[in-house]
């Protein structure tokens, strides 16, 4: 097991090689040149040629890859063009709050599909399972960011129960466990986990009504196993299939709704994302995607560990 | 002696909202210890569907029995769910006609064996590991300590029967129910395996109940075969009575329709038509539409079971009629 996990995180390596290739090429790929968007127009030559060369982007591509990717092994992103702060420390920051969110977000989202989906799969009447089907539907279809609005008008602007925006109290620096934070984290939590309820309830509900007529729970019950008993191995031989699902799920929380950390103001990966596209503040993008890419390779390498050690058909080779 | 099971007048009525299936009939029949019923019938004649109502594997709220089915005097059909998981697996068991798909995939043959003798003797992890281990040796599986550790997809056909039926026999049943437990192997499998059944069920004093299309193997391992046909026993009788002398139509359409090697370039005798649709309560005999002896009153009303010697029934008008 522990060979497996080693030879798949070796397997990582020229992944990682490939997403460094794309993200740096991202400055070249985005239209025009990367100075322009930090110097004014009409900016003399002399000072154009002399940032070229402080960013190093005088040199062939090649060098400037090696560089880069020299520099970047350290952990030194860069300084970001728009902030001037260096770009590790805006990433770190955005990240965790990212995950915060992202965190208290699949939790919901998770418990309630698992929960949801075994009931609409056991359902012994039509409703139930109609009902369920129905709010996983509405789960998939409602666009995120306008259930966002709606819930800030009806919460916040209606009721005045709870903050619309922000990370926590005004001035507050970072986030904390304590009541005004989490008051802040429940509209985005709320909005952000619609999808993947959606999703998730689907896929449980899906996964578990097929393990329910496979012969082995009959033989289960021709055992005298009871209901309780039953279902754990209904679990165990749902879990493989629903964790692929989630696993995906949660990468796309991690890589932070741009949408929902917008309406909100939460200073996540996404938020940051989104302001360092409109000030073409290429070292943050870099920076960010290519965290979020480590990550997301790390979280599938994950799933997948955990994945062989519940299922032993899936071989290990 | 009385009988280890009895089942009287049993009918199965399955109702899904678009439909309702009448599977069982009025079957009745008895099982002894150390008695082997072979239920010889075609696909959907209902003879699974017997045998999973014996322990009630049928979802509930879809399914509808009345009747009887008593073992050692106690009826099942109306027992409370918690006394029913007790006695599932304890003092019944089954064995299914896929190992492979009748084992949970992700839990160790030996994990699933000692679960069933822990729900049902209380016995600690340990113990229960020990009895697992004690009963793949009593099913004749090579090297059991290291096939305790092995999960279902990394053993053959047949050692996973025969693992089944050490799990099903962890408990000492009395009566051990079998759903064709022989279809699904090699011909050579087969054989191994049926005799593996055969030897213990002498061995432990076990009453069976073998349900299988194939009359080879009913013939094999049976003490008495009943013959079912549309939800219906058609014939009850010894295997020798069936072998020599089978009085249903049905059944010796079935008998005819057997391969031996003395028929070489005789035509193989078949009985045309399919069975009939289960949606309604039959009113005339079933078999009457495929029967070349039908009579008018084959359709007038459905035949009673009736006696034609020593424990020898059959559901026919022309029971008493010269073969």
């Amino acid at each position: 097991m522990l060979l497996y996990a080693l030879r798949r995180l070796i397997y990582l390596v020229p992944v990682a090689f490939g997403v460094s290739l794309l993200v740096f090429a991202l400055v070249h790929l985005a239209p025009g040149d990367p100075i322009s968007a930090i110097v004014p127009p009409d900016a003399p030559q002399e000072v154009v040629d002399k940032l070229k060369e402080y960013y190093g982007f005088d040199k062939p591509l090649p060098v400037q890859y090696l560089r880069w990717l020299a520099v970047t092994l350290t952990g030194d992103f860069g300084t970001s063009i728009g902030t001037g702060r260096p770009v590790a420390t805006e990433v770190a920051s955005a990240f965790g709050n990212t995950i915060i969110l992202a965190i208290s977000a699949t939790t919901l989202a998770f418990s309630l599909a698992i929960f949801l989906g075994t009931a609409a799969a056991y359902a012994k009447t039509r409703i139930v399972d109609r009902l369920v089907t129905l709010i996983s539907l509405v789960g998939v279809s409602v666009p995120h960011f306008w259930l966002a609005i709606v819930l800030v008008i009806i919460f916040s602007v209606e009721l005045g129960m709870l903050p619309p925006m922000g990370l926590g109290p005004e001035n507050a620096t970072g986030w904390r466990l304590d009541w005004p934070h989490i008051q802040h984290m429940i509209l985005p939590t709320i909005a952000l986990s619609v999808i993947p309820l959606g999703v998730m309830t689907r896929t449980v509900r899906a996964t578990i009504k097929d393990i329910l007529n496979a012969e082995f729970v009959t033989a289960l019950q021709a055992k005298g196993m009871n209901d309780r008993q039953i279902l754990f191995h209904v679990l165990k031989n749902a879990a493989p299939t629903c964790l692929a699902v989630m696993g995906l799920q949660a990468g796309n929380l991690i890589g932070g709704s741009i949408l929902i950390e917008t309406v909100f103001a939460w200073p996540g990966t996404g938020f940051l994302l989104n302001s360092a596209i409109f000030r073409r503040d290429l070292p943050i993008l870099q920076g960010t995607t290519l965290v979020l890419a480590f990550f997301f390779m790390m979280l599938n390498l994950t799933v997948d560990v955990i994945q062989t050690m519940v299922d032993p058909r899936i071989k290990r080779g | 002696m009385s009988a280890l099971l009895e089942v009287r007048d049993l009918d199965v009525t399955f109702m899904t909202p678009d439909r309702t299936v009448h599977a069982v009939n009025g079957v009745s029949f008895d099982v002894k210890r150390g008695e082997t019923l072979g239920i010889l019938g075609e696909s959907g004649s209902g003879k699974s569907v017997t045998l999973r109502s014996i322990l009630r594997l049928h979802p509930e709220h879809r399914t509808r029995w009345s009747g009887s089915i008593k073992l050692e005097g106690v009826e099942i059909l109306t027992m409370d769910r918690r006394t029913l998981n007790d006695l599932r697996g304890q003092k019944i068991a089954m064995i299914f006609q896929e190992p492979a798909t009748a084992f949970d995939p992700v839990f160790t043959i030996g994990h699933q064996i000692a679960e069933t003798v822990r729900r049902h003797t209380g016995k600690s992890e340990s113990d229960a590991l020990k009895r697992a281990r004690e009963l793949l040796e009593m099913v004749r599986i090579p090297s059991p300590a290291q096939r305790l550790k092995a999960y279902p997809h990394e053993m053959s056909g047949g050692m996973r029967q025969r693992a089944m039926i050490a799990l099903a026999l962890s408990c000492n049943p009395s009566l051990l129910l079998a759903d064709e437990p022989t279809t699904a192997l090699d011909a050579t499998v087969q054989i191994q395996v049926l005799l593996l059944i055969r030897e213990l069920q002498r061995e432990l004093d076990l009453g069976v109940i073998f349900v299988t299309h194939d009359i080879g193997v009913a013939v094999e391992v049976s003490d008495r075969i009943g013959v079912m046909y549309a939800g219906k026993l058609v014939e009850l009788a010894s295997v020798e009575q069936m072998v020599d002398a089978p009085r249903h139509p049905y059944s010796r359409g079935l008998l005819a329709s057997t391969v031996q090697g003395s028929m070489r370039g005789q035509r193989l005798e078949a009985i045309p038509g399919a069975p009939p649709d289960l949606g309604e309560v039959p009113t005339a005999c079933s078999f009457a539409p495929r029967c070349k002896f039908a009579e008018p009153q084959c359709v007038s009303a459905p035949p009673t079971l009736g006696s034609v010697g020593d424990s020898h029934l059959v559901r026919c008008v022309r029971a008493e009629a010269p073969a």
